[in-house]
Parts: C-alpha cells; structure tokens; sequence
C-alpha cells in the first residue's frame, strides 16, 4: 500500500514537471547496478530535493539535500527490472534511467518430470530448472547448469546445459533397475535442488501359471513376475486368471501379493485354464483331473 | 392480488382433482401393495392366498406376512424379513417391493403350485425376483409355504490375508510451486467402438490402467460434427469399474440418446484417472459363466468371494465381442445380496435378443464397494 502511494507520487511528479515545462537535467546515475547492492550517486548545487525512483514493484521517494551523495543501502533496491530515477528541487528536474540486475544465484527451482516411469525408456525424464537470485529475480544471465540422474544401483547420468532467458532443460533415459532415482540440479556447485523419480518395473516379459488339484477345486499360482530387465513386477498387480470348460467360464482377477498370484477355481475335467497380466498373455493350462 | 387468488384456487383444485383421481383408478403397481380392502384372510383360493401374503409384504407388515405362512414353524420372523429385506448392507436393504405377478403353474384341492415375480426398486433401478411358491389347503384356507432362502452359516476360522493397499500422500500447498506432486496413474483406452442402437448411439470400449498404481477412472466422449463441432458429451457414468487396480482392464459404455449415427463425423474419447487410496482386497471370482439361447438371452453366473470380508454391493460388467474380437455390447447388474465370505451369490446380465447371434465371446469385471470405504 506504502510502495503504491510512493509509485502514485512519483509518477504524479514526473507529469506535473513535464506539464510545467520545468527543465530536466541528466542525474549522474549508474546504467546498471545490482538487485541487493548499495551504491552512491553524487548530486550538484544546493538546498533541499526530493528524489523519486520507480521500478517494477518498488517505488521511493527520499528527502535529500542537493550537493551531497545520496547512499543506497542493499535493502533498498532488490527487483530487478528498468528504473526511473527524478531528482526535483524547485523548477528544477533531473532525471535518469537504469537499470537493477539480478544478484548471484542462490536457488532453483527444479522440475522433473515424470515423477514415475517404467525402466529402460530413452529420454523419457525430462528436467527443467529456472535460476534465482536470493531476492526471486530470474537470472537471465547465461548460467551453467549441470543435472546428474543417479539410480538405485549407484550408476548415474550427468548432463549440462546453459540457461537461456533463466532456463535450462535436459532429458535423461530411465535405468534398466527399477528404483528411486535421485535427479539433481545444481549451478556453481552450491545451488543444489534434488528431486525424487520413481523407476517402476515395465510391463510383465511373461507370465506362467502352475495349477494342482486341492480338493474339489484347482490352486493356481503364478511363478514370479518379472518384466523384460528382470525386475519383479510390483505387488497389487492384477492377474487375470479364465477357465474355460463346457460348463462354463470362470475368471477371477487377483492382485500379485509377495511377486505371486493365487487363487482357487473349480476343477472340471477338461477346462483350459490360461492368466493374463493387462495385455500380455500368460501360458495355457488343459486340466485332466490332476494331471496338465 | 386477483391473479395470485386465482393461481391458489387453480392450485387447490387441481391438487383436489389428483386426489380424487389417484383414489378412483390407483396405478396398478400401487394396487398390488397398497389394497385397503385386501385381507389376510381372502385365501379362498391360492392366488388370493399369495397375493395378499405378497401385498403384506410390500407394507412391510412382517408380522402379519409371516403369521400367514404354513411353515412359519422352520424358521423366525427376523430370519423371514432379513430373506425379504437383505442384510449386510446389500441393495435389497435399500430397496422396496414395487409390486409383482402371481401365475398359477398347478392346482390340486390339497395343494397348488404357483409363480411369483416380484420387482423391487431401489436406487440402481428396478430388479425381478421370481420365486415358485407352494400352497398348501390346511382346511379349507389356503396358506402360503415360504422357501426361506437360509444364509450358510460358515465356519468359525480365520482367513489369512496378506493386506495390500495404497497410501497417498500428495504435494502441501507451502511447497514451491517447482515441487514435484504424484503422478496421475497412466490409463490407456484399448478398444473403442460405437454403434447406433435404441435410436441413439452408443460408444463402448476397454480401459487400461497401465501403471503400478491404482487409479479412480473415469472416460467422457464427445461426438463431433463434419465441422468439429460437438455434438453431445456424455461420460460413462456407472456403466464403468471405476477403481482399476494396476493393469487391470474395465469395459466401458457412453450412450447417447435420440443422437444419429449419421450425424457423427468422428468421436473424441477423454480418459481421466486420479490417483487414489485404494486396497487389492476382497478378492471376488466370477464363477460358472454361461451365455443362455433365445428367447430371453442373457448371461449368468455366480460371484464367490474368495476372501473373509464382507462386501456390501457388487457391480458386475460384462463385455460382448463378436467372433472377430469387436465389441458388440456392454451391460452390467447389481446382484441385490451382500457377498459373504465363500458364498455363491448369482446374477443375470440380460443381453439384447438382437445382439444375441453377434455374440462370440464375453468377458466379466466386478466391482466391489463397502460400506466402510470405497475400494
């Protein structure tokens, strides 16, 4: 609310001296500082002025006295962006342009995405970071950015790239083993964000049951489900098991608990038995009354 | 003012009117259960004797009902209502007798056979309950012998259950808006094919969850004009499972009423999944599946629950494929018994007559709710 009236009063001044046909005089003003930094710009003549500086979300206005070096201190100017500076004593208006730059970086933010994938996919994990200095400001200076992808076996994958207009992206391949990775992005060797991807195993490779006979019914298990990089497929994965016989169809759908699927259906002479993962197929059983 | 009294007056008289007529010629659903004039006691023949046993029931008169009955020596009267009203929270909890049919299929002067077709409603809609009732003639007052369909009484053991469920624990709204949040689950739509049917159209097909988690699934269509413009949007509403476990598969169906097919230039198909909580068990097979012939086609079966808890309301779906693997249909039913532990409940998809020689192959998903959660 502060820095609004200020801004209203600076831009009030700067169009009522404008109007008045006031002259307007070059301040000596630095063409660029930084967000964060203190400086000093001298002033000539004498008696009192009043300084107005407006910028992107900051707006001054400060009593000073002609003749002496106005001093900023780091908190005064820390948006970086294009500023107005007038400096008005009397009829009298100078004026100066400049600009505020972005401090060193000091965070990023870090966006990785997919957060969960299947192995062994080239280029699927994209990573994208935006640098900042401490204040928030975008570093639009180039910056040098370097990611490292590590998996859960301890291999990992490094790239770096430079920021363009504050971004850098890069893409990396998921690991054969499934587990979580930690993908990092760092700038200078101190600015580091980490981010979690979870490596999941891909789509079973194959699937093959084992039935025998328990009583009046048929106890059918899944070996071990493994996808095609030999990790095992996540429990809660639905096996889909059909039996098939001249008295019917019965299927049943069971979750794999422990990297296995079980269930019982009833045993009739005859029935083709077969399971199924999503869309891979699993073997086919043709069951005699105890025997396959 | 004067308009206002008129509207009151017209109000009054037509509310008066609807009275007099609702009095005069009750709808003939509200007859069969709501007849004033009937009487236990009207048992002069056997189907006087089950229908008014039949109109006690829609009353929910249970004690009047049960003291009608000749065998009402085998079993209680709680036992009676929970075979008429359901229990464990099933859909017969919720529903009511909205009214029935009464064929005599035998008489004899000591004892007769006859069919009753019950239809109750309830929320999912109205479902038939037929059962063969005997009569018996216990000096000269015929009296209804009730077939009590007795629940089993399992066993007391215990049934071991590796439990398996997921948590989620999504991004807080202080984390940086770089912060990583969970990912959707990835669903992927494998078969789709529209029909025009009923006058409308229908778009059915089969969703893959093809992630390792579980997924809360929903698929809308849009059917498009030459010019891209949309014609309707529907989404699949219940005729979907809506909790698909990790590479589970559901059917699906979107219909579109008074749509033509020749009006539809393209359909636009948008699945959506949200990653929710969810729990692998109870475990439910889906037993001795049977497509029955013509004249009334439908395909039956029974659900077993194969683990030890109780599962309130079931939704079976099935899916119709012709011999080359297409779609041809999509129905479902909510049997309206609970499942109980290693208990056979049955059920009956009816399957269009028309579709019937189309029929090659089919295929059924359950999907099961409690009362205490949704899984």
């Amino acid at each position: 609310m502060r820095n609004a009236a200020q801004c209203l009063c600076g831009l009030l001044a700067l169009l009522v001296v404008s109007q008045a046909g006031f002259t307007q005089d070059a301040l000596r003003w630095p063409k660029s500082v930084e967000a964060g930094s203190s400086f000093s710009v001298p002033t000539s003549g004498s008696g009192p002025a009043a300084l107005y500086i407006v910028g992107p979300g900051d707006a001054i206005r400060r009593k000073v006295q002609l003749g002496n070096t106005i001093f900023f201190q780091p908190s005064d100017l820390h948006n970086a962006g294009h500023y107005l500076a007038l400096l008005v004593a009397g009829g009298v208006v100078q004026s100066a342009q400049f600009d505020v730059a972005p401090s060193q970086p000091a965070s990023l933010s870090f966006i990785a995405k997919p957060s969960r994938l299947p192995v062994a996919r080239a280029d699927a994990i994209s990573g994208v970071a935006y640098v900042f200095d401490v204040f928030h400001n975008l570093v639009l200076r180039p910056q040098r950015i370097s990611f490292a992808l590590s998996d859960a076996a301890g291999s990992a994958q490094s790239r770096s790239a430079s920021t363009n207009n504050g971004v850098a992206w890069v893409q990396m391949n998921s690991a054969a083993k499934a587990g979580a990775a930690q993908f990092e992005a760092s700038v200078d060797d101190a600015v580091h964000e980490r981010r979690v991807v979870q490596q999941v195993p891909g789509d079973p490779c194959r699937v093959r049951i084992n039935a025998r006979a328990s009583g009046s019914r048929i106890l059918l298990e899944t070996e071990p489900v493994r996808d095609c990089s030999g990790n095992a497929v996540p429990d809660g994965t639905v096996v889909t098991f059909t039996e098939t016989s001249p008295g019917g169809q019965t299927t049943v759908d069971v979750p794999l608990k422990r990297g296995v699927a079980r269930t019982e259906l009833p045993a009739q002479r005859g029935a083709v038995i077969s399971a199924a993962i999503g869309v891979v197929l699993g073997n086919e059983i043709r069951w005699n009354g105890g025997g396959q | 003012m004067k308009a206002g009294r008129l509207l009151a007056l017209l109000l009054i008289s037509a509310t008066a009117a609807f009275v007099v007529v609702g009095t005069v010629w009750p709808h003939q659903s509200a007859v069969s259960v709501s007849d004033a004039n009937a009487r236990l006691g009207s048992s002069a023949s056997p189907q006087d004797a089950v229908s008014s046993l039949l109109r006690e029931i829609g009353r929910r008169n249970w004690s009047a009902a049960y003291d009608s009955l000749a065998n009402r020596g085998e079993f209680t009267q709680s036992e009676f209502e929970r075979d008429l009203t359901g229990s464990y929270g099933s859909l017969r909890m919720y529903s009511s007798l909205d009214g029935f049919e009464v064929k005599p299929l035998h008489v004899s002067p000591a004892e007769a056979k006859v069919r009753a077709n019950l239809r109750w409603s309830d929320v999912m809609g109205t479902f038939q309950d037929s059962r063969e009732l005997r009569v018996i003639n216990t000096g000269g007052r015929w009296q209804v012998v009730w077939p009590v369909a007795k629940e089993p009484k399992l066993p007391p053991q215990v049934i071991p259950v590796n439990y398996l469920r997921w948590d989620v624990i999504y991004r807080g709204p202080e984390d940086d808006w770089g912060a990583q949040d969970v990912e959707s689950p990835h669903v992927r739509i494998v078969a789709m094919h529209p029909i025009e049917r009923n006058g409308g159209v229908s778009v059915m097909g089969e969703l893959l969850n093809e992630d390792i988690v579980p997924a809360l699934v929903n698929v809308k269509a849009s059917l498009l004009a030459g010019n891209g413009a949309a014609i309707a949007s529907e989404d699949s509403f219940d005729k979907i499972s809506h909790v698909l476990l990790p590479k589970q598969v559901t059917p699906f169906r979107i219909d579109f009423p008074g749509v033509q097919m020749s009006q539809v230039d393209s359909v636009r198909i948008q699945p959506s999944s949200i990653l929710v909580s969810a729990s692998a068990d109870p475990v439910v097979g889906i037993e001795s599946q049977k497509l029955n012939p013509l004249p009334q086609p439908s395909l039956t079966g029974e659900l077993l629950n194969q683990s030890g808890q109780v599962v309130n309301i079931s939704h079976v779906i099935g899916t119709f494929y012709d011999s080359s693997g297409q779609i041809v249909w999509v129905a479902d039913q909510y049997p309206d018994r609970a499942l109980l532990p290693q208990t056979p409940v049955p059920f009956t998809i009816p399957v269009p007559a028309d579709l019937y020689h189309k029929v090659g192959t089919f295929r059924l998903v359950v999907a099961n709710y409690t009362t205490s959660r949704f899984q």
